[in-house]
């Protein structure tokens, strides 16, 4: 008796603590709620499945459990209710799944007119590159990697020249246009998160990864490293701030560029 | 017609000569240096629960740094990266993988399907000891210079063997890969053991489908082992001679603290698909010789035949084959190629239907059961609820899109916390209850049994359940320390010193659940034969324990299913497996 108690416990106390507790997602600031839909699409279907699923276990121990007299019932097999549960199984998954292809379809599918900047990530800490006047950014390379060339912008590269650089400062991002967010890492795997942003991808030394979104909302976020990248893991942070069109051009002609770094070492 | 009103005629007679054991001379040959499997499975659970209890006291102590940050200063950031690390893979490895096959697969087998021990017992043997020498190797990377390897459980290059990781340039990554290759050599000696002892040695009338769903399922995971294995070991090489040689499999051209190091053009994402063609096999087969003894222990307890017995065959056939193709479920933001996703998704969804296949004949065998509520199906129950939670967690984190928020957040560390670190651990834990009458002649006590159980099932839900929504919030895991972040409210960590103060009570639970295994060998009431009025073999032996060579003079000869229970017109609510069908003549 006290087991089907605790089983109704433990049924109802997880929908009570999913709809009061005051633990959820910070308010999404990209273009990227479809991802929210389709977890709380998922929240739904699969809290059904595990509320039914407790409460007929908790059923059946209140109503089959051991007493004198009470014996089992021998059924070996049942195969119209085994076929039964596996369609509708199936069905169900398929629920899921469709609409979280179509969504990742749409994650994976870069809008032409995004604007490309690049970020980098190393021990511990973050870099940016944002396109210069030409809307380019220059090609790289580990080789050039050195003190005045953190990014290693091949120098050689005339799109590179007014790439801007940013190194462990803020990024900003204007608002309502979407951003091609290309991932580079110098020395071993990161990965740049924004809760609010929900998108995020590892980046990897060797090779290019990337994401997109569209910044919805204005406001200071804080950016996360999100994958085990050694001691300094936890403090590798940043901030990122989303801004009005004006706002953005504005910090974006204070940032140096790579020429003018160049210059400025010599 | 139904399989158990199968009449039987004819069993086969003996196809070779029944063997002659090796006969053990002296308490060091018999106990020790022992060839029965039954020993061997024994110091299997032993060396695992031993090394296992390691890995609950690192817990505590990564759990009081998340709960109170600041508190404890002596656990630094490079302490806490290796206590997670040597956490994760001492509970992957080298507690559940050994547990299950080395400990219960051993034990069980050669007593399920009715031989007399594994086939090749001084094989068996090495296995077992090559298993302690890994553990004790795992174990010396504390005291070694720069102490364990702080990479985490993945150890993912290029960071796992650079100097910003703890013990990447020290002894640790090399005695981490160096125990990991000797217990995958201990592994294969066992492996090919069970496999061949489960196609070649089965009793006369011991056919495939009459085997119960314990050895199904214990010899599916080791097929899966013996083919998932092999990728870790080559990743293992690879990434030592990287490390000592300076070879470049994994590591490509970079730059570490400002200075260049030599390699060229190794790829990262190629480790990660080798860990992973290991390591999502390795969840199932952890999971899967769970499922089959959970399915054993509800038939038993619940007195009723297991439902769908068939079904859950192919479900543990199919779940098996279809785990080799849903590894990169783990990668999704990892920077492989994006199209990957939709099969990886595909896949991976849909080995949640014979997943859920199995839960439904789980319930269909409780529904109109007649229920004893003893301490084995209390543990089966609570296997089911975190299975269920954990499991359905899973539809999130593979279905590719939604993952990409939650991946690598505290919500991925709940989810498989409960699906393959407390489920599990709970079929264990009722198994132990369940076979321990068995292995000692005696019964567990009962009341200490109900304190664990109460504490373990509830506590352990308080504390995976709440994780769940800290990494909803975007809490990362692997996190010394979160500190101030705008996205994380002040509540969050209350409920982390919460999570925390469960733990240790959870932990102490399991301090009473080994006290009453020590008590109860000498103090336990006397247990029989076959105290749960259990059908399969291992409860027909002449003798309790069980003596080396398992069945005294003649071999048993098997007449039916291992699931005649409550069998109408029977006298009792059970028919033993060896139990022959009554003659016309009564």
């Amino acid at each position: 008796m006290p087991v089907a108690i605790a089983l109704i416990a433990v049924a109802v106390g997880s929908i009570l603590f999913h709809l009061l507790s005051p633990w959820w997602w910070t308010p999404i600031a990209s273009n990227w709620t479809y991802i929210d839909d389709t977890l709380i699409v998922t929240f739904w279907i699969t809290g059904v499945v595990f509320t039914a699923v407790v409460l007929f276990m908790s059923y059946c121990v209140l109503r089959f459990r051991h007493r004198p007299g009470h014996k089992a019932e021998h059924e070996p097999e049942n195969k119209k209710l085994e076929w039964w549960l596996t369609i509708g199984t199936a069905v169900g998954v398929a629920a899921m799944l469709a609409p979280g292809l179509i969504v990742w379809q749409r994650f994976i599918t870069v809008p032409p007119d995004a604007t490309e900047i690049e970020i980098v990530g190393q021990q511990w800490q973050w870099s940016y590159r944002l396109p210069g006047r030409d809307g380019r950014l220059g090609t790289v390379n580990v080789r050039f990697v050195g003190p005045e060339n953190p990014l290693g912008i091949d120098p050689a590269d005339p799109s590179g020249q007014d790439d801007v650089i940013v190194e462990g400062g803020e990024l900003q991002l204007p608002i309502g246009r979407p951003v091609h967010v290309r991932l580079r890492a110098v020395d071993v795997l990161h990965n740049f998160y924004v809760p609010e942003f929900r998108a995020k991808m590892d980046m990897v030394p060797g090779q290019v990864t990337s994401f997109w979104l569209t910044p919805t909302r204005t406001g200071t976020f804080e950016a996360i490293c999100a994958e085990l990248c050694g001691l300094g893991h936890a403090v590798m942070r940043a901030r990122v701030v989303v801004a009005e069109p004006p706002d953005y051009e504005a910090w974006l002609e204070q940032q140096p560029t790579f020429v003018r770094r160049l210059a400025a070492a010599q | 017609m139904s399989i158990a009103s199968d009449p039987m005629t004819g069993i086969p007679a003996a196809e070779v000569e029944d063997v002659e054991l090796y006969h053990p001379h002296s308490w060091i040959t018999k106990y020790v240096f022992s060839q029965d499997a039954k020993v061997i499975g024994i110091q299997y659970s032993l060396t695992a629960t031993a090394i296992g209890l390691v890995a609950l006291v690192l817990s505590w102590l990564m759990r009081l740094q998340l709960g109170f940050p600041g508190v404890f200063d002596f656990i630094t950031p490079a302490e806490y990266y290796q206590f997670i690390t040597m956490h994760g893979m001492i509970m992957v490895v080298y507690l559940l993988t050994a547990l299950f096959l080395g400990g219960f697969g051993n034990y069980l087998i050669p007593l399920m399907v009715g031989a007399r021990d594994m086939v090749f017992p001084y094989a068996n043997m090495l296995s077992y000891w090559i298993y302690l020498l890994a553990v004790l190797i795992l174990a010396a990377s504390f005291f070694a210079p720069g102490g364990p390897t702080g990479a985490g459980w993945t150890l993912y290059p290029p960071q796992s063997i650079l100097t910003g990781t703890p013990g990447g340039q020290d002894w640790g990554i090399l005695l981490m890969l160096s125990s990991l290759m000797l217990f995958i050599i201990g592994f294969t000696m066992g492996g090919l053991n069970y496999v061949v002892t489960v196609l070649q040695a089965r009793t006369r009338g011991m056919t495939l489908m009459r085997m119960p769903l314990t050895v199904w399922s214990i010899f599916t995971a080791t097929v899966m082992a013996l083919l998932a294995f092999p990728a870790l070991f080559v990743s293992c090489v690879m990434l030592m001679l990287d490390r000592l040689l300076g070879t470049s499999f994994f590591m490509p051209a970079l730059v570490e603290m400002g200075q260049r190091l030599n390699h060229e053009g190794g790829s990262p994402l190629l480790f990660q698909h080798l860990f992973w063609f290991f390591g999502h096999p390795e969840v199932y087969i952890v999971a899967l010789p769970a499922f089959g003894i959970v399915s054993d222990l509800i038939s038993t307890h619940a007195r009723r035949n297991i439902f769908g017995y068939r079904q859950m065959v192919w479900a543990i056939i199919i779940i098996g084959a279809l785990s080799f193709v849903v590894w990169a479920h783990h990668m999704y933001v990892s920077g492989m190629n994006p199209y990957f996703g939709f099969f990886f998704a595909t896949t991976t969804l849909i080995i949640a239907v014979p997943t859920a296949i199995k839960v439904y004949n789980w319930l269909l065998t409780l529904w109109r059961g007649d229920i004893h509520l003893t301490i084995p199906m209390l543990f089966a129950l609570a296997f089911i609820v975190t299975f269920v939670n954990g499991g359905l967690t899973g539809l999130f984190l593979g279905n590719v899109v939604v993952d990409v928020p939650l991946s690598d957040t505290m919500f991925v560390v709940a989810h498989f916390h409960m699906v393959m670190g407390v489920a599990p651990i709970f079929v264990i834990f009722g198994a132990i209850y369940h076979w321990y009458p068995k292995i000692t002649g005696r019964m567990l006590n009962e009341a200490m049994g109900r304190f664990h159980f109460w504490v373990s099932f509830l506590g352990a839900y308080l504390i995976f359940f709440p994780m769940h929504y800290i990494g909803l919030l975007g809490v990362p895991r692997r996190y010394h320390e979160i500190g101030e972040a705008a996205f994380v409210p002040a509540s969050a960590h209350d409920l982390n010193a919460f999570i925390t103060v469960m733990a240790l009570i959870v932990g102490f639970a399991q301090m009473v659940f080994l006290f009453n295994l020590a008590w109860s060998l000498r103090h336990g009431r006397e247990a029989g034969p076959n105290p749960w009025n259990a059908t399969t073999l291992e409860w027909q032996t002449p003798e309790t324990p069980p003596g080396h060579g398992n069945w005294g003079k003649a071999m048993p000869v098997v007449y039916r299913w291992a699931y005649d229970y409550s069998v109408p017109g029977a006298a009792r609510d059970f028919i033993p497996q060896n139990e022959p069908p009554r003659g016309p003549a009564g």
